[in-house]
């Protein structure tokens, strides 16, 4: 790899911040817990493509071993996140998250 | 022998906590055993030291012993020391024997009240605390002493406490006393901040090489002890408590605010008296306040209506007496003069006190009267007492110390002082005698049939306190010489003779006066009391000039529309505060917990930020 097909760093940054953000305003704008899961999806992408786009600026595979790491988070989560979803519409026949708002103080 | 000084205290000190926890399971007479007892014993063996110090005085005048150490921090280092001196032991004299004799009064006075073994706890206690006030031989002590007094005065004077008026009576004196005591500490603060010590012998000798004689600090200080002498004494400015405090039992009066603790004021002068003979104008203020008290408090008690109020005016003004010796220079006649002060106003409000159960709790002289063929004993009493009071030439004890001072007075200068001093004991003879004609002579003008008291209890008090009020008592010996500096003037010669003739022919005229005035119809001093000047004087002097309601005008009032203003306290708030601001962020952290996850989301996103702001910012 040379410097000139390199990415720089700064614009992988922002991406993986858009990507975040993106998925944060999913989750605070959706109801829907499978969008909520998505946009959950979305940040945990965003947090990966950081720690890539840091691991091929500093030359080391730390970057890419956390990325797989993540990928197994992302795939552990999604099953026991659907999981979740199944109950929560077997219990309250919806899937709006502020339905199962009973938590409180 | 010596060794055993702390019994004298410790005897009392005992009869307080032995009373005072077995309250309401003791009976009357185990009560009266253990209260009069534990000052006879005290009064025992003070006369057994007072023998030994006269026939083997210890090495030095003085016998000193060290209990133990209270504390010690740097150079400040208390010891919780006796002193018997010739000073100390004449009060211990008068603080057990008097008491003794009041004590056993006391225990037929008090009979049938409910409160007996409390009485008995609290005379008990002052009685410590008293001795405890006369025997430290550091300021400390002597102001632990000095509080005790005052804390027993006030429980004694609000001993009926169910009256309101009694507890208004022991509250006024309680502040005002404290008043003094407050200057009285801040003067021991400044005395140990220039002198190191609080040790009152070695203050006394450290204080020549340290001030310079007149020098600013050391007329503080003494003006400062002086406020605290005022206070506890009765005297301008700080006297109008003691009027009031005559709400107490009759005993109380006896003891507390006539023959022992009002006389603080001039111990601690006598005591300190190197510091003020260094400060020559607190010297003359001594004297200045003791003359002008005399004449106002003689004024006063020409008009009062209460038999323990004339008595208790009297007071003030023969502790003006003392005061004004001690502002001539003369400390021991001043000592002397507390001396047979003690015996005969001792004799004279046990008398009263008689006189008072007599006739049913009545305290107006106008209606006694006629009373010398039913209470001859009490007749007496007044007789000798009211005579000693008057300083009747050469029978009474009372003449010898007093015409002592006037001599002193008048021989080392002090002219204005002489004549005061003078012309108080023309009023003192006149109000005197206007009070037993009024009691003991004319027609019996009371409801209810008198009754005198009999028994030991309350013959023998009388009988000794009479024989000690006459000459007798003038023939007592104090040893002062080695303590309290030399009179200014010298014994004998042409010239006392003729002091002691005038204030002998002042005493009588004054009683002749007094005879003229009030024995039979009394229609003089009634036309004389209805005229427009002599109701607005009769008026102005009842009110013992009009201090009570300058200082309820000048401070009381003043100070009650301060807390009106402040019900709600400002101060308070501010405390307050720090409740009110955490309810409301309790609030708020509630209501933040809604149970919405997307709102949780956000707070810890905002958060988030916040954190990672901070990080990158600051």
């Amino acid at each position: 790899m040379t410097e000139a097909t390199t990415l720089p760093l700064e614009h992988a940054l922002i991406l993986s911040g858009i990507l975040f953000a993106l998925g944060l305003l999913g989750i605070l704008a959706r109801r829907n817990v499978l969008f909520v899961l998505m946009s959950i999806e979305i940040m945990m992408n965003a947090a990966a493509l950081a720690f890539v786009a840091a691991g091929s600026r500093w030359h080391a595979a730390d970057g890419q071993i956390l990325f797989i790491l993540i990928l197994t988070l992302a795939a552990s989560e999604a099953s026991v996140g659907l999981a979740l979803v199944l109950q929560i519409y077997r219990r309250f026949g919806t899937l709006d998250t502020d339905a199962a708002g009973e938590l409180k103080g | 022998m010596y060794d055993l000084l702390y019994l004298v205290f410790a005897f009392p000190l005992a009869g307080f906590l032995v009373l005072a926890f077995a309250r309401g399971r003791v009976g009357e007479r185990l009560a009266a055993a253990i209260g009069v007892g534990s000052v006879g014993l005290s009064a025992l063996l003070t006369a057994a030291l007072a023998g030994q110090f006269l026939s083997h005085p210890p090495a030095g005048g003085a016998y000193t012993q060290t209990l133990w150490h209270w504390m010690s921090a740097g150079a400040f280092d208390v010891r919780f020391a006796l002193r018997l001196d010739g000073l100390s032991l004449s009060m211990m004299g008068v603080i057990t024997g008097v008491g003794f004799l009041i004590h056993l009064f006391a225990a037929w006075y008090m009979r049938g009240d409910e409160g007996y073994a409390r009485f008995f706890s609290y005379m008990n206690l002052f009685v410590a605390s008293m001795l405890f006030l006369v025997l430290g031989d550091s300021l400390l002590f002597l102001y632990l002493g000095w509080e005790g007094v005052g804390l027993c005065s006030y429980l004694l004077i609000g001993f009926w406490y169910k009256d309101p008026a009694n507890g208004a009576a022991a509250r006024k004196a309680f502040v005002v006393t404290r008043v003094g005591d407050t200057l009285f500490a801040i003067g021991l603060f400044l005395l140990f901040h220039s002198l190191g010590t609080l040790d009152i012998q070695q203050a006394l000798s450290l204080a020549p090489q340290q001030f310079a004689p007149g020098s600013p600090t050391v007329t503080l200080i003494t003006l400062l002890l002086l406020g605290g002498a005022v206070g506890k004494s009765a005297q301008l400015p700080l006297q109008t408590w003691l009027p009031d405090a005559m709400a107490g039992p009759t005993p109380v009066s006896a003891l507390i605010h006539a023959a022992t603790m009002v006389t603080a004021g001039v111990y601690l002068v006598a005591r300190t008296h190197t510091l003020y003979e260094l400060a020559p104008f607190s010297l003359h203020l001594v004297g200045g306040v003791g003359a002008v008290t005399l004449l106002l408090a003689g004024f006063s008690a020409l008009v009062q209506t209460d038999i323990k109020r004339v008595l208790a005016y009297s007071t003030m003004s023969q502790i003006g007496y003392m005061f004004l010796a001690e502002g001539a220079g003369a400390f021991q006649p001043a000592i002397f003069h507390l001396m047979t002060h003690a015996f005969f106003k001792a004799l004279l409000f046990l008398a009263a006190g008689a006189v008072i159960l007599a006739c049913h709790h009545e305290q107006d002289i106008f209606k006694m009267g006629g009373l010398r063929k039913k209470l001859p004993l009490a007749y007496a009493c007044f007789l000798v007492g009211g005579g000693a009071l008057a300083a009747f030439p050469y029978l009474t004890a009372g003449f010898y110390s007093k015409d002592e001072i006037l001599w002193q007075a008048y021989a080392s200068g002090h002219i204005g002082l002489f004549w005061a001093g003078l012309f108080g004991a023309f009023l003192t003879s006149i109000y005197t005698f206007r009070l037993i004609f009024i009691v003991f002579h004319g027609e019996y003008r009371g409801h209810g049939e008198v009754h005198a008291g009999h028994g030991l209890a309350y013959g023998l008090p009388l009988v000794v306190l009479l024989i000690l009020s006459t000459f007798v008592g003038g023939m007592i010996h104090q040893p002062l010489s080695g303590v309290l500096p030399a009179n200014p003037a010298e014994e004998g010669g042409a010239l006392q003779q003729q002091v002691a003739a005038l204030s002998g022919a002042v005493a009588i005229a004054g009683i002749a006066l007094a005879g003229a005035l009030f024995l039979g119809e009394r229609r003089f001093v009634a036309r004389l009391a209805q005229s427009a000047p002599g109701r607005w004087l009769s008026r102005w002097w009842f009110a013992a000039f009009g201090f009570d309601w300058l200082y309820d005008r000048l401070f009381v009032r003043p100070f009650l529309y301060v807390t009106r203003v402040n019900a709600a306290d400002v101060f308070d708030l501010a405390v307050a505060g720090i409740a009110t601001g955490l309810r409301a962020l309790y609030r708020g952290s509630v209501r933040s917990e809604n149970g919405r996850l997307r709102w949780y989301a956000a707070s810890m996103a905002a958060g988030a930020v916040l954190v990672i702001a901070a990080v990158i910012y600051l």
